[in-house]
């Protein structure tokens, strides 16, 4: 294993790191190292394992031109890239399924579930068809139930949230044939168009790609987003803590860790739960310190302020702290490694899912009609282990403040107020140049990346260069770790348009707007600033980026493909496996911009990465007929700077 | 909003929501939740929380929403590290602080502590649409409030004198260390009051609340905005009201927190001290909070930060020339000579030459200047206009002539009234030792048909005579034509032309609102008719009036037309489908807010009633003037009330689908008396000859029960005509 600093750029990790080596703890770097070097057909895309014709694989300078089927590089590449699309966009989607039916059993009066966001309720109601003028709100709650329900397997027409697209991006996909009908239908499709003998035109292939990809973010992402927001509350500007320094060694620590917050939600109850707390105290410890991993932590940071223990690279070292008692998973990005470490550490994994069991944890099955029950069963199990810590606790001293819970819909309110609720004074601040423009820095973390690095550079180089960043997932947790999410870090890192809005707005200089799942709130965010008026008529016009330094998942590859479909040019940090398909690669980094208005590239040096978002939001300006941004970065000639008032 | 500036803000709420809610407890203590409370002379109760809030709060009881809203508003001081959005919350705390200012301000009205002395206290509706008006047809392009007070006197002075220079409407009040700006103009001997374009309103910040709720009634009256529409009416504000809040010494909490309020309505603020700036647009339309400490630029940086449009004709004369000026007077003490009136002989007089006998901007005096006459003395005057224009014609004599009341009154120490061989001139002793002749009237007169007209006169030059003789034969000259031109629009009817002309000119404050001028029936703010019409068409045809082809008569009793209809529909976005110019009860016309005067039905007397602005008392309908004007206004369609101009009573084609003038049951005195002579020629034409004297008054009655006493003893025609409703 590599030295420490080359693994993370986190203090926190990099002392968890270190200290593991040194007891012989087996991590993910170790994993990595000695899974090098990968398959180079894998990496490129133009391995085929599709029917067992195969394995075949591609060798463009070789004599295996083409499959033994016949298949090119470029249908092996556009397949195997839109599958991987497939997987993700099931995955958000089926996370809105079960939110959707949640949902359902609340309008039922079954479980522990109410309505917290009646008017955004209604809202969705009238947006789908469904009656609610007059109607109570249960009634209301299930017709919107059993409508964003509907949606999973409708088999034709058009998908209802795709509609709020502006109308300028729609026009191209109907064009284009590209419209999602449902999220089901959509990944079905992917998955039979791939198999053996259908189809075999990788543009065909890549728009099937394009429309399954819609579906996830302009649909079931949307879904899980609006329908989390129902039951658990729209999030507003919160404060909390980041890094492993949020666990308290004197405290039961409870870890949530996953992507839903149907459970954690009732933890958060749970942990709360009196008789809990007197349990805890019982076996010694001062009470019940709740924290997550990932992206469940997002869900109930966001709405609750409930501290982050770290993103995806510190589900093992948060263990190895040997002071968590209970990590509770569900679904996506648990590492099945995970449960090694419970023989290392006393850690209780507990698997919640139906969906995600593990040869090694424990599972208590989370039953959505007893769900506070399940909540506290969890918990108490946690709890019951906290007198079996072994050995020496090691939680490194390190966290930072953050603020998040910042929502398309919030924006509004936090910028005008109750009675002004506006984008206005974000677009005035694109269009006057002192936001030169805005990106989203998303995704994951990628061992085969130095945790955190990339993320950090890019978005320290944005704000630079006065560009406001919005962070969902993993990235927004990185961001939080080195104090990013701070409404000071405007002052230390911005460029002098950043302070200025930023200290009218009372804001941080990146906006963290919540899972990855939430990218959907980007989408919205984009669509009402176009809806704002001043940044031309599309998504297309705006001066935005998005950017993926650390992705790894087949969820990240989903979200690419409906933001640059959504017209949005997006930089990943490594590139897609599709390098081996010359024609797959062209045109997704060339020609499909022509046809949605996004593009991808790809560039592992932040700041490169950062340059290239940038001069293509200084295009953008430009074709707006925009001023080019008012002030110059921040620390070269000619940039003004802050002056204490 | 910086943190500094929202730490204040946050501070100040919590600060007044408590002294407003102390205030309402022992107000309710005292005198009951029933107890009665209104600002004076306004249909809109407590204006502020009846746009933002929809509520008609008439008692203390009712003001418990408001308060409730307004504590629901107050938020923590944002924390000194890691702090949550703070921008929206400090609107918000600048929206309960206007609400709370609000409910302080009435209950002292209740206690007789507004308005403080040499103040204005409460704007009435009246003078809210007198100054309407004013607005669309810019001569007064925005409103300053002067907040605080300036280092001196002098200073204070000097930036007033700024605002009028760009005719800014001044509205002068609070105070900061003990002093208030209100007293430093009283210390100075300026003039104030509406007529001056400065009005002082209060001497604390809480009267604050005067102008902005001032403000907010004209997003409903003349935006047409329903009430509870909080944030069309703050946008209204935002977009239509050029109002900015100068701050003037140091800036205190509370002025923060009422400052964020008028931000929420668009209005920035310029300060004098150093506070952090908020440079940020969008809320406001450009800077929210600047510093400018330098006193002879503050008033320019204020009128740039809010995008006021001033339009300051460049011309060549030593006294200050602005529309600010027109109200002035020159009273005796200060005057150093006059023309006219019963003094002397006083003839203005504009007529159409050939091109080549016009030398542009040419001015001859004829006889002795001003210079020349002692002190307090008088002389003969004759101005006569000689124009050339290739568009000029005979009919717009009249209407350029008219002009040259507001032009002349512009200019400072000049005081012009009335117009033909009735002026009345005086130039005070300043504007003569300023260095003021009577070339400059020339000057004047040249430059400003040119500014306003330039579209029909190619070349203006001017004639001043002094000289008796020549005064005299200007008279003769120009007393027939002033006939000529009087029968020339008298002698026009509705059915002689084929076209009206339309006037959207109101639609910057009214947006559905759309005036129908025809021959006899003149634009209900009484300043344009259909010769004006016709004239500002061919200057400007893009411009606000357009004309209108009658098309296939529907009705020609109601005077409905086909061409009307459609003009009408399109250009009150689709939102008046009939209009009948002839009627007051069906298809009615609408009205921007402008009108001089609203004729409304009187049920028991089977009659209507005129009320005009002017009349401030009761009328036998039981509502006054400013109560119906709020229901008549804004571009909707009352049956019963229209809007008109004062010389329509008159016209054949008043309300004759309804049986005309023998119809007018009711009319202010002073309204009747200044119509007589008119009147009484109508009188006799539908041979009722003492018809004017059976139309009631204030002084005979101002109930139905009484008026219709006296119709009966007098034998009204409207009692016996067919039923009204």
């Amino acid at each position: 294993m590599s030295n420490s600093s080359q693994c993370s750029a986190d203090p926190a990790a990099c002392a968890m790191i270190d200290a593991c080596h040194e007891t012989g703890v087996n991590l993910i770097w170790d994993r990595v190292a000695t899974m090098m070097p990968q398959c180079r057909y894998g990496v490129q895309g133009i391995c085929c394992r599709i029917c067992t014709m195969g394995p075949c694989r591609i060798n463009p300078a070789g004599k295996n031109k083409v499959g033994i089927c016949g298949a090119t590089a470029d249908t092996i590449a556009a397949r195997n890239l839109v599958r991987m699309i497939a997987a993700g966009t099931a995955a958000h989607s089926d996370h809105g399924r079960g939110v959707a039916h949640t949902l359902l059993m609340a309008a039922e009066g079954k479980g522990d579930y109410k309505i917290r966001d009646e008017v955004k309720l209604r809202g969705l109601a009238r947006e789908l068809g469904v009656v609610e003028k007059g109607k109570p709100v249960l009634e209301v709650a299930k017709g919107v139930a059993l409508a964003v329900s509907a949606q999973y397997g409708q088999q034709e027409g058009e998908v209802v949230f795709a509609l709020r697209a502006p109308a300028d991006q729609l026009k191209r996909w109907r064009e284009n044939g590209v419209v999602p009908r449902g999220m089901d239908r959509e990944v079905v499709d992917i998955m039979h168009r791939t198999t053996m003998g259908v189809d075999s035109e990788f543009h065909s292939i890549l728009h099937q790609g394009v429309r399954t990809a819609l579906a996830d973010g302009w649909s079931g992402s949307m879904i899980a987003t609006e329908i989390s927001d129902v039951l658990f509350g729209t999030p507003d500007p919160i404060r909390s803590r980041v890094n492993l320094g949020v666990l308290d060694a004197k405290m039961v620590n409870i870890l949530v860790h996953g992507h839903e917050p149907l459970l954690s939600e009732m933890i958060v109850i749970a942990c709360q739960d009196a008789e809990l707390i007197a349990l805890a105290k019982s076996k010694g410890a001062t009470g019940i310190n709740l924290a997550g991993i990932c992206c469940t932590a997002n869900e109930i940071l966001m709405r609750h302020g409930v501290p982050v223990a770290g993103n995806f690279l510190h589900q093992e070292l948060a263990v190895a702290t040997g002071v968590v008692d209970a990590m509770i998973v569900d679904v996506q990005c648990v590492m099945p490694g995970l449960g090694d470490l419970g023989t290392t550490f006393h850690t209780k994994f507990i698997s919640t899912s139906k969906m995600a069991h593990f040869a090694t944890t424990e599972h208590i099955q989370f039953e959505e009609s007893s769900a506070l029950e399940s909540a506290k069963k969890i918990v108490r199990a946690g709890i019951e282990n906290y007198p079996n810590r072994k050995g020496r606790a090691m939680v490194p001293d390190v966290r930072s403040d953050m603020v998040a819970g910042f929502t398309a819909e919030n924006i509004a309110t936090f910028l005008g107020g109750k009675y002004r609720a506006t984008y206005r004074p974000l677009n005035d601040a694109v269009m006057s140049g002192r936001f030169r423009g805005a990106v989203a820095v998303v995704g994951c973390n990628n061992p085969k990346q130095c945790q955190d690095a990339g993320h950090v550079a890019i978005i320290k180089e944005l704000l630079r260069n006065d560009v406001i960043v919005i962070a969902t997932g993993c990235a927004a947790i990185a961001a939080a770790k080195v104090g990013l999410l701070t409404p000071e870090a405007a002052e230390e890192w911005g460029g002098e348009g950043i302070r200025e809005v930023c200290s009218t707005v009372g804001i941080p200089p990146v906006l963290h707007m919540g899972a990855c799942v939430d990218i959907s709130r980007v989408l919205m965010v984009a669509t009402n600033i176009v809806k704002e008026g001043g940044l031309g008529t599309s998504i297309v016009d705006l001066p935005v980026a998005g950017v993926a330094p650390e992705w790894m998942s087949e969820k990240a590859v989903a979200i690419g493909f409906y933001v640059i479909a959504s017209g949005i040019y997006t930089v990943l940090g490594s590139p897609l496996p599709i390098e081996g398909g010359p024609g797959v690669l062209d045109y997704l980094t060339n020609g499909i911009e022509k046809v949605f208005g996004g593009k991808f590239a790809f560039e592992s040096d932040p700041i490169k990465s950062a340059r290239l978002m940038i001069d293509h939001i200084d295009a953008k300006r430009k074709a707006l007929g925009l001023p080019p941004a008012m002030y110059a970065p921040k620390g070269e000639a000619g940039a003004r700077e802050a002056v204490a008032v | 909003m910086s943190k500094i500036i929202a730490s204040g803000v946050m501070r100040g709420t919590q600060q007044i929501v408590g002294e407003a809610e102390k205030f309402w407890e022992r107000a309710r203590q005292d005198k009951g939740e029933g107890q009665k409370v209104e600002f004076p002379e306004t249909a809109f109760y407590l204006p502020m929380a009846c746009a933002l809030m929809g509520l008609e709060v008439k008692t203390i009881g009712e003001m418990k929403p408001v308060l409730a809203e307004a504590r629901s508003l107050v938020r923590k001081v944002p924390s000194d590290k890691v702090w949550l959005p703070y921008l929206g919350d400090a609107l918000d705390c600048g929206i309960a602080t206007l609400l709370a200012e609000e409910v302080i301000a009435v209950l002292r009205y209740l206690y007789k502590e507004e308005p403080q002395k040499g103040c204005e206290g409460f704007f009435s509706d009246t003078q809210m649409r007198q100054l309407g008006i004013q607005l669309v047809d810019g001569r007064m392009p925005g409103f300053a409030a002067i907040l605080g007070a300036a280092p001196d006197t002098e200073t204070a002075v000097a930036i007033v004198r700024e605002c009028q220079k760009r005719s800014l409407l001044v509205f002068a009040g609070a105070s900061s260390n003990g002093k208030s700006i209100v007293d430093q103009l009283a210390e100075a001997n300026v003039e104030t009051g509406w007529d001056n374009y400065i009005v002082p309103f209060g001497r604390d910040t809480i009267s604050t609340i005067f102008p902005l709720n001032w403000a907010i009634r004209s997003a409903l009256t003349f935006g047409g905005i329903s009430k509870g529409n909080a944030k069309q009416c703050l946008l209204y504000c935002k977009d239509r009201v050029f109002a900015f809040a100068l701050a003037l010494g140091e800036v205190d909490d509370l002025k923060y927190a009422t400052a964020a309020g008028a931000i929420d309505m668009g209005f920035p603020v310029i300060a004098d001290t150093h506070i952090p700036e908020i440079k940020p647009t969008g809320i406001c339309t450009y800077e929210h909070v600047v510093t400018e400490f330098d006193y002879k630029k503050i008033v320019p940086r204020a009128v740039e930060v809010r995008g006021v449009k001033v339009k300051v004709a460049e011309i060549d004369i030593p006294v200050s020339y602005a529309a600010a000026f027109e109200g002035e007077r020159v009273r005796k003490e200060d005057m150093h000579v006059q023309f006219g009136s019963k003094f002397s002989k006083g003839v203005e007089f504009l007529k159409t030459l050939e091109a080549d006998a016009v030398e542009d901007a040419r001015t001859e005096v004829f006889g002795p200047d001003i210079d020349t006459v002692k002190e307090g003395g008088a002389i003969d005057l004759a101005i006569v206009i000689e124009v050339a224009g290739r568009k000029m014609r005979a009919d717009f004599e009249g209407i350029l002539e008219r002009q040259i009341h507001r032009y002349l009154n512009h200019a400072m120490g000049v005081m012009h009234t009335a117009q033909r061989d009735q002026i009345w001139v005086r130039v005070s002793k300043d504007a003569l030792k300023s260095g003021f002749r009577l070339k400059h009237m020339g000057t004047i007169l040249h430059a400003m048909l040119h500014e306003e007209y330039g579209g029909i006169v190619d070349k203006v030059q001017v004639k001043i005579y002094t000289d008796p003789a020549k005064v005299a034969a200007v008279l003769a000259e120009a007393t027939p034509v002033f006939a000529a031109r009087d029968s020339r629009v008298a002698g026009m009817t509705d059915e002689s032309t084929d076209t009206f002309y339309s006037c959207t000119l109101c639609q910057s404050f009214a947006p559905n609102h759309v005036c129908m001028i025809t021959p006899e029936r003149l634009g209900l703010c009484g300043a344009y008719n259909w010769l004006d019409g016709q004239a500002s068409y061919e200057i400007k045809p893009t411009g606000h009036n357009q004309p209108v082809k009658k098309g296939r008569a529907i009705d020609e009793k109601a005077g409905e037309w086909e061409g009307v209809n459609e003009f009408v529909y399109t250009h009150s976005n689709r939102s008046v489908s009939r209009f009948s110019a002839y009627s007051m009860m069906q298809n009615v016309m609408t009205s921007c807010g402008c009108f001089e005067v609203i004729v409304g039905i009187i049920p028991e007397a089977n009659g209507v009633m005129a009320v005009n602005r002017e009349y401030a008392g009761d009328t036998p309908i039981g509502m006054r003037f400013s109560t119906l004007a709020g229901s008549v206004g804004g571009g909707a369609q009352t049956p019963g009330f229209i809007g008109v101009g004062r010389l329509y009573l008159s016209s054949k084609k008043f309300i004759s689908a309804e049986g005309g003038l023998k119809r007018l049951v009711w009319l202010p005195k002073a309204l009747k008396d200044a119509n007589r002579a008119k009147l009484d020629e109508r009188a006799k034409e539908f041979g009722i000859p003492g018809f004017v004297d059976m139309i009631g008054d204030e002084t005979i009655a101002t109930d139905a029960e009484s008026l219709l006493k006296h119709l009966e003893k007098v034998g009204h025609p409207a009692l016996t005509m067919d039923p009204l409703v």
